[in-house]
């Protein structure tokens, strides 16, 4: 029974729990026993607490046997990146800065996931506070791609998307600053949302770039991810820039998009400048046949152009090491996390010095400095001024592509999973990772990344994005192209994955 | 798909921006409490300089009249009511701490005075 | 050095930068106490430590304090600001940023009017804003201060109390009074947000604190480089910290020698200046827009509602005060020099008669302060309760005697009037048969002075009235006791 649990979707498992034809801890235990056989391999996890876990399944099944109504994801295995603060169980965020942490409190959709009776198994691996696409900026080792071992996951979230792939979990939460769920999502063939900035809390994420993060979901299915995203999001009046709004209904459009069988009057963008030159071949094809399956739908086909996207990378690369190198000087030594140093004659400003230099990896050091440089009198005008200038433009595009398309899409990552190392030491290749993502990342604007087929036999992700709060839309759409590709001779992409041993 | 008329905007290409030495690298560590070493600086300086040229290019956006975004959807007066809510317990506060005496922080001498 | 000689060769150039703790139950940005004086490190939480991943969310009614304060000080208050991040290194910043407001303040273009012997002075307001304070450094080691100590340690319960700092725009043009008009200024502001009471502005507990700019030029030439003076915690110091800086710096300047732009420090003891440690390169805040926090808008029908219920500004009081309330222009400006105008107008409108309030504050509080060394206005005591203690008298539950027992309660402890007249039981004694009692033991116990009364000496009578009062620890009526006295030995009536 077990095998067949951990292959199960989220809402499949929830309504065997709520049915009573399995008790949560046994789906608990499934995943954990699945954790404990291939998780050497893939490394997704940092941490696994597997009391708490089982804990929260017994919960769960106390609570249905005394009657109670469960919720729509009660008793579902999740795994959650270390950036979000979980009460009293590590929480590292990647960051040697961080080891042994245990925070007294819990973030705001930690405790949502807990209220919801959604069962934790543990802390999933990321790049080092969020900066990466690869994972390897980890400061507890790389995560391995389940489709090939020999590759990355993507990143920043790539415990959670390998967690899923590799069915360690059903479900998992990830953070996207940058593109940080939606490409490692594409990479290892699962579907991940990036919400619109402020749907989702952000009390209790370890801030990389305040004005950017995002919480959302990983699903392996369109479905799966909804129900997560509607968890998830809610107005929080912890976070000041929580939009005080109902969420967006982004399970009943999940629902209603894999009901649907034709796209008819949908216009779909194909975005001009998110294409061409630099993206791989198979990524190109693969997205061709995917605006192709969309207009098999039904859905109308039109070419925008953003031509300000092309500033989106240099804007992001201003943006966000200036907001870390402000959010990561809390890391000092004084209050919690590592000290180095400290041997009676050094004084506050060399330990602080000395612990930080110990405690953060080359990519986090790197940012804070062109972040620290950014920030300077005489600089910010230049630099951050000029780049949130370029926010706007990015969103104005946006608007105008959106008065033409109802939703727009383009390849989600230029590039298939690569091999693990093959970047690591030329940050402009690693930058380059996020083209696609960046835009909607600036412009505060939902994307979701749903598998749309493989080339050289790894998967590639198809970027759906709508207007702010209008989350639904990806939702929908994604739901209606994922049964279609589910219908298609090619099937499932994720049915592909070689096993595990 | 590519627009053959659009000037190719390599990193950095004919822009006079300014450059990151190595001394620059170092003082921008120093601002940002990173105690970083020598083979460090070296690395960095290559890499810093290659990252500033290509993020540059914003200075290629004729923007003097556009206003900055800071956020996708513009909200204002966000606040909270004036209310005690209970602080968390000292145990806790004082537990993830490197070093404590007399139920404070304790830290290394201090260099500098107060700004 | 000869001030006077000084200031006929050099023009001082003075500049104010004031931070007030704001009054509020909760901090800026989370819901701890802002209760002063509690346990180290127990009104924190992950906010106001700044715990990975917490997040601020501002306090509105520090917004409204704000822009009252502003309102107060005649400033135009902004259409749309918002909080920056100030960035720099320090232990008792759980941050090492500060969230404060920098191109954008609440409140920008105000002034306030001094008066200093006789004539107003207008002191520009450049801004008012509102930040967050930080928290608290203990130097562990010999010295006790930071030099030279072994370590520190960090209480993080001030850090995140509301903080508005009000910054003059530069004051030129006092010559000689200008350590006068820079402590005019305090005590005026002073008064202006007690008057609001968005602040206790208890200067000695740190709720508010100045920075003193001070420049000399010559004559004509250009103004001078400044430097800050900090640590100045007193309105007393306010004065001194100033003439002691144009004394320092004109003595430079006479040698030669060029001022520095520099943070200097206040010594209390000594009354002079000392040039804090300098950090090894100039710092470089690298303020940007704090994308915690959304923009402050404040609508406008709020401001013109604030403004509307501003309440009456001491200035308008003193004029109250003389026009309504008959005080002499000679018992204006004697109450002006001892610093106690608004103290007395206070407690006026809190109740008192004008010449009882005007006689406390002169007489008995006054003395007080001088026994403390600070200002009346420094005392623990408020107009409000020296208006209650004035009733008190009024109503004939408490002698002056009493009354004054009453004052000493409230200085010593902080309690309330009536509860230390509680605690501390008192109460006239009315008992006539023992007060008769006292008296009879009085004379007994003094026969040539009740002697000397007898004969006709009747002032002698006075130290039989101590004597009686004494015995009662004065709690009797020192008139009722001079009568019982008179009437026992024959010469009443």
């Amino acid at each position: 029974m077990s095998a067949d649990l951990t292959r199960m979707t989220a809402a499949e498992i929830a309504a065997l729990i709520a049915g009573g034809e399995v008790a949560a801890v046994e789906v608990a235990q499934a995943h954990l026993d699945r954790i404990a056989a291939v998780d050497q391999s893939v490394h997704a996890f940092l941490h696994v607490d597997t009391t708490g876990a089982l804990d929260a399944a017994k919960a769960v099944d106390t609570a249905r046997a005394a009657g109670t109504v469960l919720g729509p994801l009660a008793g579902v295995p999740l795994a959650m990146k270390d950036v979000v603060v979980t009460k009293d169980l590590p929480t590292t965020a990647g960051s040697r800065i961080l080891e042994g942490w245990r925070p007294p409190y819990d973030a705001t959709i930690t405790r949502r996931i807990k209220d919801a009776g959604i069962v934790m198994l543990g802390k999933t691996n990321m790049d080092e506070f969020a900066m990466g696409s690869s994972t390897e900026n980890s400061a507890y080792g790389p995560t391995r791609n389940p489709w090939d071992l020999g590759r990355i996951p993507g990143g920043s979230s790539g415990g959670s998307s390998a967690a899923v792939a590799a069915y360690e979990a059903p479900l998992a939460i990830g953070t996207d600053t940058g593109g940080s769920i939606r490409q490692p999502a594409a990479v290892t063939g699962i579907v991940g949302h990036k919400p619109t900035y402020g749907a989702v809390s952000r009390y209790g994420l370890i801030a990389f770039s305040s004005s950017l993060d995002q919480a959302g979901p990983f699903g392996r299915t369109v479905l799966d991810a909804a129900l997560l995203h509607e968890v998830m999001a809610g107005h929080d009046p912890c976070d000041s820039t929580s939009i005080d709004a109902p969420a967006a209904p982004v399970v009943a459009a999940a629902r209603e998009g894999a009901q649907l069988t034709s796209l008819a009057g949908v216009r779909v963008g194909v975005v001009r400048e998110l294409g061409g030159e630099g993206y791989q071949a198979g990524v190109v094809a693969s997205f061709q046949a995917a605006v192709e399956t969309l207009r098999g739908l039904g859905a109308e086909i039109v070419e925008v152009s953003c031509p300000n996207f092309d500033y989106a990378l240099a804007a992001y690369y201003l943006i966000a090491p200036s907001e870390c190198s402000s959010n990561l000087a809390r890391f000092d030594g004084v209050r919690y996390g590592l000290r180095v140093g400290d041997d009676g004659a050094n004084s506050l400003e060399d330990v602080m010095s000395i612990t930080r230099e110990a405690g953060f990896g080359a990519e986090v050091k790197r940012r804070v400095i062109i972040g620290t440089y950014a920030l300077s009198s005489g600089y910010y005008d230049a630099y951050y001024g000029q780049a949130q200038k370029v926010r706007t433009l990015i969103a104005r595009d946006f608007e105008a592509a959106f008065a033409r398309a109802d939703v727009l899409v383009s390849p989600t990552s230029p590039f298939v999973a690569f091999g693990i190392g093959e970047r690591i030491d030329d940050p402009m290749a690693m930058y380059v990772n996020d083209l696609c993502t960046l835009p909607a990342s600036l412009a505060g604007t939902p994307a979701i990344s749903v598998p749309c087929g493989l080339a050289e036999g790894l998967p590639v992700g198809l970027q759906i994005m709508a207007p702010a709060m209008a989350d639904d839309r990806c939702y929908r759409v994604a739901a209606a192209f994922e049964a279609a590709m589910a219908a298609s001779p090619s099937g499932a992409v994720l049915a592909s994955i070689p096993e595990l041993s | 798909m590519p627009d053959a008329t659009e000037p190719s905007p390599g990193p950095g290409v004919d822009e006079p921006a300014a450059r990151l030495s190595r001394a620059d690298v170092a003082h921008l560590a120093r601002l940002a409490r990173l105690a970083v070493t020598d083979e460090e600086l070296d690395v960095f300086a290559g890499q810093l300089d290659v990252i500033l040229g290509a993020v540059a290019r914003v200075g290629e956006v004729a923007a003097d009249d556009i206003p900055p975004t800071s956020h996708a959807v513009p909200m204002t007066n966000v606040y909270r009511a004036d209310e005690i809510v209970p602080s968390l317990p000292r145990e806790a506060v004082l537990a993830c701490a490197p070093a404590v005496e007399e139920e404070k922080f304790r830290v290394p001498r201090i260099l500098a005075e107060d700004a | 050095m000869n001030y006077a000689d000084v200031i006929a060769r050099y023009e001082p150039v003075i500049g104010l930068e004031t931070h007030v703790e704001l009054g509020t139950a909760s901090k800026m940005f989370c819901g701890c106490s802002t209760e002063f004086g509690a346990d180290p490190n127990t009104h924190t939480c992950a906010v106001c430590l700044g715990l990975p991943g917490a997040l601020p969310v501002a306090n509105e009614k520090a917004i409204e304090s704000t822009i009252q304060i502003g309102l107060a000080l005649n400033c135009s208050i902004a259409e749309w600001c918002r909080f920056a991040r100030k960035n720099y290194f320090y232990p008792d910043m759980p941050k090492n940023f500060q969230t404060s407001q920098y191109d954008e303040p609440l409140c920008v273009e105000g002034y306030l009017d001094v008066e200093v012997e006789g004539s107003t002075v207008r002191v520009g307001i450049e801004r008012v804003h509102l930040e967050e304070d930080t928290g608290k450094n203990t130097h562990v080691g010999t010295s006790g201060r930071i030099h030279g100590a072994d370590y520190s340690l960090v209480d993080y319960n001030r850090a995140g109390i509301p903080l508005v700092e009000i910054v003059t725009k530069p004051v030129p043009g006092t010559g000689a009074l200008a350590p006068e008009v820079a402590k005019a200024y305090v005590t005026e502001l002073r008064n202006i947000l007690r008057t609001l009471g968005v602040s206790d502005v208890r200067m000695e507990q740190g709720s508010l604190r100045c920075d003193v700019n001070t420049s000399l030029n010559l004559p004509g030439a250009e103004w001078g480089t400044r430097t800050e003076t900090k640590n100045v915690n007193s309105l007393r110091s306010v004065e001194r910290a100033v003439r002691s800086e144009i004394l320092r710096q004109a003595e430079v300047l006479d040698g030669g020698g060029r001022v520095t732009q520099e943070t200097r420090h206040f010594q209390e003891t000594t009354g002079d200046t000392r040039r804090g440690r300098s950090k090894e390169e100039a710092t470089d805040y690298r303020y940007f827009p704090e994308p915690d926090l959304v923009p402050i808008a404040p609508d406008p029908d709020w401001v013109e509602s604030l403004r509307v219920a501003l309440p009456e500004l001491p200035a308008a009081r003193r004029v109250r005060l003389r026009d309504e309330m008959g005080v002499s222009a000679e018992d204006l400006a004697q109450m002006s020099n001892a610093g106690v105008v608004d103290l007395v107008g206070v407690t006026t409108f809190a109740g008192a008669p004008v010449g009882e309030a005007r006689n406390w504050w002169l007489g008995y509080l006054a003395q007080k302060a001088n026994e403390r060394g600070v200002e009346p206005s420094d005392l623990p005591i408020t107009p409000q309760q020296v208006a209650r203690v004035i009733e008190l008298v009024a109503s004939g539950v408490l002698s002056v005697a009493l009354a004054r027992q009453a004052v000493d309660g409230v200085l010593e402890t902080g309690s309330d009037v009536d509860a230390v007249v509680a605690e501390r039981g008192l109460k006239v004694v009315s008992d006539t048969a023992a007060l008769e009692q006292a008296a009879d033991e009085a004379i007994a116990a003094n026969p040539d002075i009740a002697d000397k009364v007898r004969g006709g000496k009747l002032p002698a009578v006075g130290a039989l009235v101590g004597a009686v009062m004494t015995a009662t620890r004065g709690q009797a009526d020192a008139a009722a006791v001079k009568q019982i006295l008179l009437d026992r030995l024959g010469v009443g009536g």
